[in-house]
This record gives structure tokens, C-alpha cells and sequence, in this order.
């Protein structure tokens, strides 16, 4: 279908330390025992979209999902892996890929994005429309208040971030205004040409970018090139897409027309404006059209391009882990009401060792090899491969992977904890994260804290 | 060229003729071929003869066919409708049906009716009971249906006077006997039954069950000795000739297709095969449209959307286009056959042979696989239907000797010069022819939003000429206003109004402009719904009505009304207004309530020619009566090239 799939796992995220590490890359976090970047991949074969790239930053982080996609999808899926230097954002990545591009679409994924939503309705309506970007809107997901309720405070404040302002035209096809969370301030800026040009714009604030983006290449190259400070596709290259739709500048004068007028040898010029206006009095004038009318009728002189929006029906499950907060909701939803994004070869392998009394509640997940002691609790969590839990043992909310071991009489509430920890007895954590190869000694009590080992 | 016609006619006779997909059409033969071997031609010619003057399109020579032959054509039920005013007029075929053989001697075509006459009195008094029972809806459809049967069994008896009636009960009773004799013990005990349900007197019942009894014993003692049992009988004898099998099938779903669009058969195989997109479920449609195809609504878009990247066979251009129909973002009959020929010529552009294959029939089939996913995203028009047929032809007329990319060449800019000249050239053709027929100081009136129209009226602005137009529309296209901004820029004065006030406008309006999506050869004009009431109100006012269309647009198939090839829009579209949330009062019904709701949203309709003035087309001004021979010639150009 002539479109290119571009796959941005990113790297080490800072949102998410202390979860990932040098040796856990983003990509590659678990979630529900599967890393993260399984989901998009798995979504994206279901598309039928066999050839990728995915865009990762940093050479080690490269290698381990490398290594780790090889093995996964090692026939099924012809991917290409981009090594990326770190921090240059994701504008920077595809910039740095840019070279690499040569369909007519260029589909941008995030590689953190656990969705349902089929990326091909994405790329039919940026078809359908013929428009220069298209991004795709999902309903902001409701963080269970019940779960991270205890979250308290701290939460609050990084949801609030995460609000978008959406302007959308009266058909919801069209994006006239976007300003993601970092940037909103008490006022918007809004331009008084769209405003003018549409006659109506609906706010929204109840939907969320899902970082999944259908860009015409040739538009996308040209941003790329001539705006070489843009960082972010989403906070940059985006909102000026967006802004300038209305007087596109000269780099995106090879407008949808122009490039099929230029394929096309059609004798005269002057039937080819025949027909093409044909089609455009054929066809239901979005506000471009309308607006790029010169007063006295004659066609445009003005150029214009379409920014486009997909909004994702909300029985749809979308959410982006982007925060230590999202993990855990994406945690529990993976398990609980969205399970039908497990592939189904991530199920639980061989069953684990159970002690006596142990109980396993609903909504859970335990990794092959794991063992546990007698009476402990285990109540909407998951638990990764090789883990050793003692007796006496409550884990409750949390997410545990790989390889940890956790003494007797430990209460694990609401937590992180990531591979190879080992907790010692008398463990209490409420609403932590324990990064990798932490020790906790016995009987300590933690509550919202982010233990780490200390950086070498 | 007539050997194409006459292949290409002759299936579509037997299919609408005939509908039950079983091959049904055959049955008359073995039937009659059993008692005398003179029979079949007999059989065959009055079935094909009668109905083709319904379904073959050149009425030229045929027609004469239509009054004289039978009275029981179904669709021109005026004549029938005179003799037997009592009887509604699609009854009249039914009459024929079962009346053919209580006299059945001396039935000849002509005799029909006339038996209906004479004996119609006993005929009403059985009538009310078989409609009642066995013909619970759709009796036109039935009566296309069954006549044709009925006429091959009267054919079928008629050869053989001399022999005693109840040999001839028995020819016709036990034919299916011969064919198999299992199978027709099980049909005449259905049969039976049937009858001695739809005849509720004692006697009918009496008589009527051994008619259809297998045995041919007891059938020596019905004929002829009262009025009832020959009644009887003959329901059974024409029931079992091919009407059961209608019957029943009438009773699962209604009206079939007489046209190729929407027929089952087709249906069924396509779904079979692949179908892309969901059927959306006959809910609340109205009865006598439900064999057009189902509007494809909204919820077909996303459908379609998540499948984007599994349809590879699908090229981009072609499922682009695709999609602009299914949204609705590309309507009007020259759009969106320039659409869609510039999307085969992409993908014919990226074609490339596959190996073991040639070029020529892999792309023809390819080109079928698009053209079938076009139509499941809308139903073509008969404009586009005219430029498939010409690429395809275009297609197979390709050399052998040429290379691939030599053939694709060709093929482009074929299609090229098909847009150029059947559309482009076509347009400025008629430009110039229409404009002389603006003078200063008229008032123009056309009808939605027609493109060659609105040409028309710019170019006649542009000569300095001074007039006015009125822009009429109408709910819940509005397609008017779109084409009343373009003007009212360009500094026409307009005045815009909707359909509903058509006739106080009329006075004031000099001539009429109207666009069309195809114009058929006995003249009627298919068009935009409205249009007709638009043609119809100016001949009251004796306002000259012209119809604009390009020749490519012309097609050579006869249609009296809209309703058996038509296609059905969003229902929704007409409960609703724009930007008027208050007016919802359908909104609130209870699900119980929709059930007795039914939406009819037509899209077009067909204005009779005696409506229509001229037509303005690129070969001239013609009056619709020419229309057939500018399909003649046409077609011979371009097939001929």
C-alpha cells in the first residue's frame, strides 16, 4: 500500500527510571511479561505490515532489541533496526532516518503505545483525504482512581501534563489546533486564519495524542530538513504542521496536485486544470479548499494541506506508557479488561510452584519458573519468570519481574519492582519502585519511594 | 457488433425471466419436449419473445411485441388494466397463468386475455383465495416471474389438441416424473398440500389433491366436469411448472433483481468469493427497493480503514478512490469516472506481468477485481460501467506483439484519450451548443449540481451574455449550494430555492439546464432524484427543458421507471438536518416503534422523454428520440478504433 512503517521504541526514558536501565532498555520492559515494544510489533503484523523499521536510541539499547526482535519475530517480520545517538527526540530519529525513506506514506509509531486500534484505519483516512499529516486521537484512558488512588498527589500533577488541547472542525476530521501538555499555559494561541477560514473549532481537552502519525514523506523531508531545530514530532514538527496549514510555505509546494499532476503526461495543460477541477467541484470542499479560493473563484494561488485527524472509537483500548503511572495501569488493563491484546504465545508457560495455601487471585500473571511459598497472597499483579517468594508473602497491585526474590512475611502494595531485586524479610513497600539489582534489607518500610542502586 | 448485443442480451433475459437459481430457466424445456418433440422451439420463442420486449433494450423492433403479443406483460399493465378493471394490474398475468387451462385447446397468445374475460368469474372467486395463501406479497414480481412459465406451459399443451384432456392432465402433471421420480413424488406431495391449502373450498381440495398426486390414475376423473376442479388442477400443474419454487422464495426475501445489479446470484457468488465489505442487514427497507443494494453507511468506513493494509491485491489509487465513494467525498458521474480511470491507469502503470501469465488477461481480471471493489464501495454509474467496458475492450484488443511496457503505454494513454475526448472535449462541445441557447435576459433554471451545467452557465457569462439563474435543491444533498457558492463568486446572480417551491419559481424561468447520469435509448434520463419533478414541472409550464450530457454517458438499456435499477442512499441522511439539532422528532422512537419506520432514500430517478426538450450532448442537439443511434454509432467508434 506504498507506505513505509517507522517504529520509534526510544531508549532510556527518564519518565520511567528507575524501571529501565542500561541493561532494560524502554522497548524492552516488561509488560505482562512480554516487553513492551511486542505490543506495537504484534499490531502491527496483524496490519500485515511485515517490513519495518524500528528507530531505537543508542547502540546498546539497539542491540538488546535487536537481539530480542531477531529472536521474537525471527521469520515472521523483516525488520530493520536504526541505531540512534540518544537525546535528539523523536524528529531528530526520523531526521537521522530520513535517507532510509522512500514509500509515498510515512507511518510513525510509538514504540510505547499499547493500542487496538488498527494502524490501517489510520492510513485510510490519510488516504482518504490526501492529507500531509495525519494523527491519530484516543480518549484520554481513565487511570483507575480504585488502584493508584493511594498515588496521591505526585500523580496528579504528571496527568496534568499529559492533557492535550485538541481543535477539531465541526466534521472531526480535521485538526486545527493542537497544544500538547508542555507547552499549555494559561492561554492559547490560536490563529485567526483558521479560526476564520473554518467558522467553528470545537476544543477538546478529552483526548489524547497517541503518538501514531501517517505523514505524506515529501512533506515530512522537507519540515525535517528546513526546520532543523524541531525536536519533537509531537510537540514540534505537529503544532507547526498544524498552524501552518493555511499558508503552507514554499517547502511544501509540491502539494498533493502538484506531485500527481507531475506523474501524469497529459497532453495540455490546459485539460488537466479542466479536470482537476472536475474533481475538485466534484468532491466536498473541506475549509482548505474553500479557503484556498482566491475571492474571484479562480483556483488557488494559496497553498494549503490537510492536517487530519483518526479519533479512535473509545470502546478501543489506547494508552502509551509514558510514565511509571501508565505502566502500572497498563499492567493491570493487559491483564484485566484488555486482555485481548496478549498475543497469545505470551500466556503463562508451565505453571509455577505453589506453596500451600498460597492463593492467586484474578488478574494475574505468573512467568514460568517462578516459585512461592506457603500463604501468600497474590492479588492483581504479575509476576515474572524465575522469581522466589517466600512465605507470608502479600503482593497486591504490583508488578514484579524477573528473577527477584522476596523473603518471608514481605507486603508488596501498589510497587515496582524490577529484576534480580532481592527483598529480604519484613519487606514493606507501598507505591514504590525498586530498580534493578536493589537489595532491601530486612524489615525496612518504604512508602513512595524510588529505590535505586546508586549510579557507578 | 449485433452478435455481441444479442449474447450479451440473451443471459439477462433468462436471469430476470427466470430467478430461481437453480438453472430454472431450463425447466420448461424437458417439460415440454416430453410430450412432442415440436414442442421446445414452441416453448422457447413465446418466453423469450414475451419477455423481451420488458428487458431487451432496443425497442425499435420488439415493441410492436409489447401490446399486441400478450396481455400479460407485466410492466406495461395499462392495457391489461383496461380489459380487467376489476383485477389490479399486475393480476393479469396471474389470470393468464391459471386460466390458460381450463380452455385449453384453443389457447393462443392472443386468446389470452380474452379467456381471462370470459371466464372471470370463477376466476375472482378462487382469486381471493390463492393470493391469500400462496402470493402473500410482491405480486408484481411474481407475475414477471410466473408468466413467462405460464406461457411455456400453455405452449407446451397447445401441441397436442387431439389428445384427450386427461392425457394431456397427465403430460403436464407427471413431467417431473420423468425427470426423476423420487424427486417428484416428494414435489407433488408438497404440492398437494400446497393446493389443498390454497384452494379452501372442499371441491378444489377434493380434486386438487389427486391432480397433483403422482399416480396418474385418479387424474382421469377431474377434467372439465365442473368449473372448480380445473382450477385446481391448474394451480397445481402451474405451480409445479415453476412457480412453487418462486413462491417460497418470494417468502424469504422479496423482489428480486430484474437487472444485474443486485442480483442473488451474483450476490452469492461474490460473497462467496471475497467479499471487502460487511453486507449491512435489510433492516426497515422498504419493501419494493430491497433488491438495490443496501446502502453501504458510515460504519463500513473504519470496517474498511482496518483492513487498509491486508488488501494488497487492492492497488493504492484504486482503494483510494474507493474510500472517496464509500465517504461520499467524490460524487457526480464525470468525478468519479475521471477517479476512478486515472486510478486504474496508476495501477495499470505499476502492473507488471506475473510470470506463466499474459498481460492481457491477468490485467482484465485484475481490472474485474477492482471494478468489483468499486461497486462494493458504491454501485457504478453507468458512465463509469461505459468506461470499463471500454478499457476492458481496450484491453483485449491489445496486440500480442507488444511488449509490457509497450501494452501499458498504450493502455494509459488510452485512458487519456478516453478522458480527453469523452469527457473534456465532450464538455467544451456542449458548452459552445448550449450557450447558443442563452440569449440576454433569460432565467435559467437547473437542478442540483451538475457540472457540465455549471460550465454551461460560466461560459455563457463569460460571452457577456445577461441572465439569471435560479439554483434549485434540495434535502439532503444540498449539492445546490455548492454549486450556487461557485456562481454567485464568479458574479452570476442566482436566486436559490428548494424543490418544494419548484412551481412558483417556474413561471419567471425561461429555459431549464439539466445534468444527467446517463440517458438511456428510449430517452428517459436518469439523473439526480428531483430531477424528474423538475422536467415534469416545466413541461406543465411549457419551460423548453434541456438535458446536458456527454455521449459517454449514453447507454443502450431501456428503462420505463426508477425502480427496478436505482440506488439507495444513507437513510439516516433523510431523518436528519444539518446543523438542526432541534428537528429530531424521529430520534425518540423505542425500538418498537422503528420497526414500523421504513427510510427510503433514493438517489436517482428517471425523467420520461416526453419531459425533455433536447438533449444537449457533443454530437449536437438532439431530440431524445436519437438517442439510439448516437448509442449505435458510439458504441461502434469506440469499440472499433
Amino acid at each position: 500500500m506504498d507506505f513505509q512503517v517507522v517504529v520509534l521504541a526510544g531508549g532510556n526514558s527518564k519518565n520511567l527510571t528507575p524501571l529501565v536501565s542500561k541493561e532494560l532498555p524502554k522497548p524492552l520492559l516488561p509488560v505482562a511479561n512480554c516487553p513492551v515494544l511486542n505490543y506495537v510489533l504484534h499490531q502491527l503484523e496483524q496490519s500485515n505490515l511485515k517490513d519495518l523499521i524500528v528507530v531505537v536510541e543508542g547502540e546498546d539499547a539497539a542491540l538488546l532489541v535487536g537481539a530480542w526482535i531477531s529472536g521474537t519475530f525471527i521469520d515472521r517480520l523483516h525488520v530493520e533496526i536504526a541505531a540512534v545517538p540518544e537525546d535528539i527526540g523523536t524528529a531528530g530519529a526520523l531526521r537521522a532516518i530520513s535517507h532510509h525513506l522512500t514509500a509515498k506514506d510515512i507511518l510513525v509509531v510509538s514504540g510505547d503505545l499499547v493500542s487496538d486500534v488498527p494502524p490501517g484505519a489510520l492510513a485510510a483516512t490519510h488516504r482518504r483525504h490526501d492529507a500531509a499529516v495525519t494523527t491519530m486521537l484516543c480518549s484520554i484512558p481513565v487511570s483507575g482512581p480504585l488502584e493508584s488512588g493511594s498515588s496521591g498527589g505526585k500523580d496528579k500533577a504528571k496527568k496534568l501534563g499529559r492533557y492535550n488541547i485538541i481543535g477539531l472542525d465541526p466534521s472531526k476530521q480535521f485538526l486545527l489546533h493542537i497544544a500538547t501538555g508542555a507547552e499549555i499555559e494559561k492561554d492559547a494561541r490560536i490563529s485567526k486564519r483558521i479560526l476564520h477560514a473554518v467558522g467553528q473549532m470545537e476544543m477538546r481537552s478529552d483526548l489524547m495524542d497517541a503518538h501514531m502519525y501517517a505523514f505524506k514523506r515529501s512533506v515530512l523531508q522537507e519540515v525535517l530538513d528546513v526546520k532543523d531545530t524541531f525536536q519533537s514530532l509531537k510537540e514540534d514538527v505537529l503544532p507547526y504542521l498544524v498552524r501552518s496549514q493555511l499558508k503552507s510555505e514554499a517547502l511544501l509546494n509540491r502539494t498533493p496536485q502538484g506531485e500527481e499532476n507531475s506523474n501524469e503526461k497529459v497532453s495540455s495543460q490546459n485539460n488537466q486544470a479542466f479536470i482537476s477541477r472536475i474533481l475538485a467541484n466534484a468532491s466536498t470542499p473541506s475549509f482548505h479548499g474553500i479557503y484556498s479560493e482566491n475571492p474571484d473563484g479562480s483556483s488557488s494561488t494559496r497553498k494549503t494541506h490537510k492536517c487530519c485527524v483518526y479519533i479512535a472509537s473509545s470502546s478501543s483500548y489506547c494508552v502509551r506508557l509514558n510514565s511509571i503511572q501508565a505502566f502500572m495501569d497498563i499492567n493491570r488493563d493487559v491483564t484485566g479488561d484488555a486482555d485481548h491484546l496478549l498475543s497469545p504465545n505470551n500466556i503463562i508457560g508451565p505453571s509455577p510452584k505453589l506453596g500451600t495455601k498460597t492463593t492467586v487471585g484474578p488478574n494475574c500473571r505468573l512467568g514460568e519458573g517462578s516459585e512461592m511459598g506457603d500463604k501468600c497472597q497474590v492479588k492483581r499483579s504479575i509476576i515474572g519468570r524465575h522469581c522466589r517468594i517466600g512465605s507470608h508473602v502479600k503482593v497486591v497491585n504490583s508488578v514484579v519481574m524477573n528473577h527477584v526474590t522476596i523473603g518471608d512475611g514481605c507486603i508488596i502494595q501498589g510497587s515496582v519492582i524490577c529484576s534480580n531485586v532481592q527483598l529480604q524479610e519484613r519487606v514493606e513497600l507501598k507505591d514504590c519502585q525498586v530498580g534493578a539489582g536493589f537489595v532491601v534489607t530486612a524489615g525496612s518500610e518504604y512508602k513512595a519511594e524510588s529505590l535505586a542502586k546508586k549510579e557507578k | 457488433m449485433d452478435a455481441r448485443r444479442m449474447s450479451r442480451a440473451v443471459p439477462r433475459v433468462r436471469q430476470v425471466g427466470f430467478f430461481t437459481p437453480n438453472t430454472p430457466a431450463k425447466q420448461p424445456q424437458p417439460q415440454s419436449a416430453a410430450p412432442s418433440s415440436e414442442s421446445p422451439p414452441l416453448s422457447d420463442s413465446p418466453a423469450s419473445n414475451s419477455l423481451s420486449p420488458v428487458m431487451i433494450p432496443p425497442p425499435r423492433h420488439l415493441s410492436d411485441n409489447l401490446g399486441g403479443r400478450t396481455a400479460a406483460v407485466p410492466v406495461p399493465g395499462r392495457e391489461n388494466s383496461g380489459e380487467l378493471p376489476t383485477v389490479g394490474s399486475y393480476n393479469p398475468s396471474e389470470s393468464v397463468l391459471w386460466l390458460d387451462s381450463p380452455p385449453r385447446s384453443r389457447i393462443g397468445d392472443e386468446e389470452l386475455s380474452e379467456g381471462a374475460e370470459s371466464s372471470l368469474g370463477w376466476y375472482r372467486r378462487s382469486d381471493s383465495a390463492k393470493f391469500a395463501s400462496s402470493l402473500p406479497s410482491g405480486g408484481f414480481n411474481l407475475s414477471t416471474a410466473k408468466h413467462p412459465e405460464s406461457v411455456a406451459a400453455v405452449e407446451a399443451k397447445n401441441p397436442l389438441p387431439e389428445q384427450s384432456e386427461a392425457q394431456k392432465e397427465q403430460a403436464s402433471s407427471s413431467k417431473p416424473l420423468k425427470a426423476k421420480t423420487t424427486k417428484a413424488e416428494r414435489r407433488a406431495l408438497q404440492e398437494s398440500q400446497r393446493a389443498a391449502k390454497a384452494a379452501s373450498r372442499a371441491e378444489a381440495n377434493k380434486s386438487g389433491t389427486p391432480g397433483g398426486a403422482p399416480s396418474s390414475k385418479p387424474m382421469k376423473q377431474p377434467p372439465q366436469k365442473k368449473d372448480g376442479p380445473p382450477v385446481a388442477s391448474s394451480i397445481a400443474a402451474s405451480e409445479r411448472i415453476g412457480v412453487d419454487r418462486s413462491v417460497e422464495k418470494e417468502r424469504k426475501k422479496d423482489l428480486p433483481p430484474p437487472r444485474k445489479q443486485f442480483d442473488d446470484e451474483s450476490r452469492g457468488g461474490r460473497a462467496k468469493r471475497r467479499s471487502v465489505l460487511n453486507q449491512p442487514e435489510a433492516r426497515n427497507r422498504v419493501e419494493l427497493f430491497r433488491h438495490l443494494p443496501p446502502h453501504k453507511n458510515g460504519t463500513q468506513l473504519p470496517y474498511l480503514g482496518s483492513k487498509f493494509f491486508e488488501l494488497h491485491e487492492k492497488h493504492p489509487a484504486v482503494y483510494k478512490v474507493g474510500l472517496q465513494y464509500l465517504a461520499g467525498d467524490l460524487s457526480g458521474g464525470n468525478a468519479r469516472c475521471i477517479a476512478m480511470l486515472q486510478a486504474f491507469q496508476e495501477a495499470i502503470r505499476d502492473y507488471s506481468t506475473p510470470p506463466e501469465k499474459t498481460l492481457t488477461r491477468d490485467l482484465t481480471s485484475k481490472i474485474g477485481g477492482f471494478v468489483s471493489f468499486l461497486i462494493e464501495c458504491r454501485p457504478l454509474s453507468m458512465s463509469m460501467g461505459n468506461a470499463i467496458r471500454f478499457l476492458k475492450s481496450r484491453i483485449a484488443r491489445l496486440p500480442l506483439t507488444l511488449s509490457e511496457s509497450e501494452a501499458k503505454t498504450t493502455l494509459c494513454s488510452d485512458i487519456d484519450r478516453f478522458i480527453n475526448e469523452k469527457i473534456v472535449l465532450a464538455d467544451k462541445v456542449i458548452l459552445r451548443h448550449a450557450a447558443t441557447k442563452i440569449r440576454d435576459g433569460d432565467v435559467l433554471l437547473t437542478y442540483g449540481s451538475s457540472c457540465v451545467v455549471e460550465m454551461i452557465l460560466l461560459y455563457a457569462h463569460e460571452l457577456g451574455k445577461q441572465f439569471r439563474v435560479v439554483v434549485v435543491d434540495s434535502h439532503p444533498m444540498l449539492e445546490g449550494q455548492k454549486l450556487l457558492r461557485r456562481l454567485v463568486v464568479k458574479g452570476l446572480s442566482c436566486t436559490y430555492t428548494q424543490l418544494n417551491a419548484i412551481s412558483y419559481v417556474m413561471h419567471k424561468v425561461t429555459r431549464v439546464f439539466l445534468g444527467a447520469s446517463s440517458i438511456f435509448s428510449n430517452g428517459t434520463v436518469y439523473s439526480t432524484v428531483g430531477t424528474a419533478s423538475v422536467a415534469m414541472v416545466a413541461h406543465a409550464f411549457r419551460v423548453p427543458v434541456l438535458v446536458c450530457c456527454e455521449a459517454y454517458k449514453f447507454h443502450e438499456r431501456v428503462q420505463l421507471d426508477s425502480i427496478c435499477f436505482n440506488e439507495l442512499g444513507d437513510p439516516d441522511a433523510i431523518s436528519k438536518v444539518p446543523g438542526r439539532v432541534d428537528v429530531n422528532y424521529l430520534d425518540n422512537l423505542t425500538d418498537k416503534q422503528k420497526e414500523n419506520l421504513e427510510l427510503l432514500n433514493l438517489k436517482y430517478d428517471a425523467t420520461p422523454s416526453d419531459y425533455i426538450s433536447v438533449i444537449v450532448t457533443d454530437y449536437g442537439m438532439i431530440p431524445p428520440t436519437s438517442v439510439p443511434v448516437i448509442v449505435r454509432g458510439y458504441r461502434k467508434e469506440y469499440l472499433l478504433i
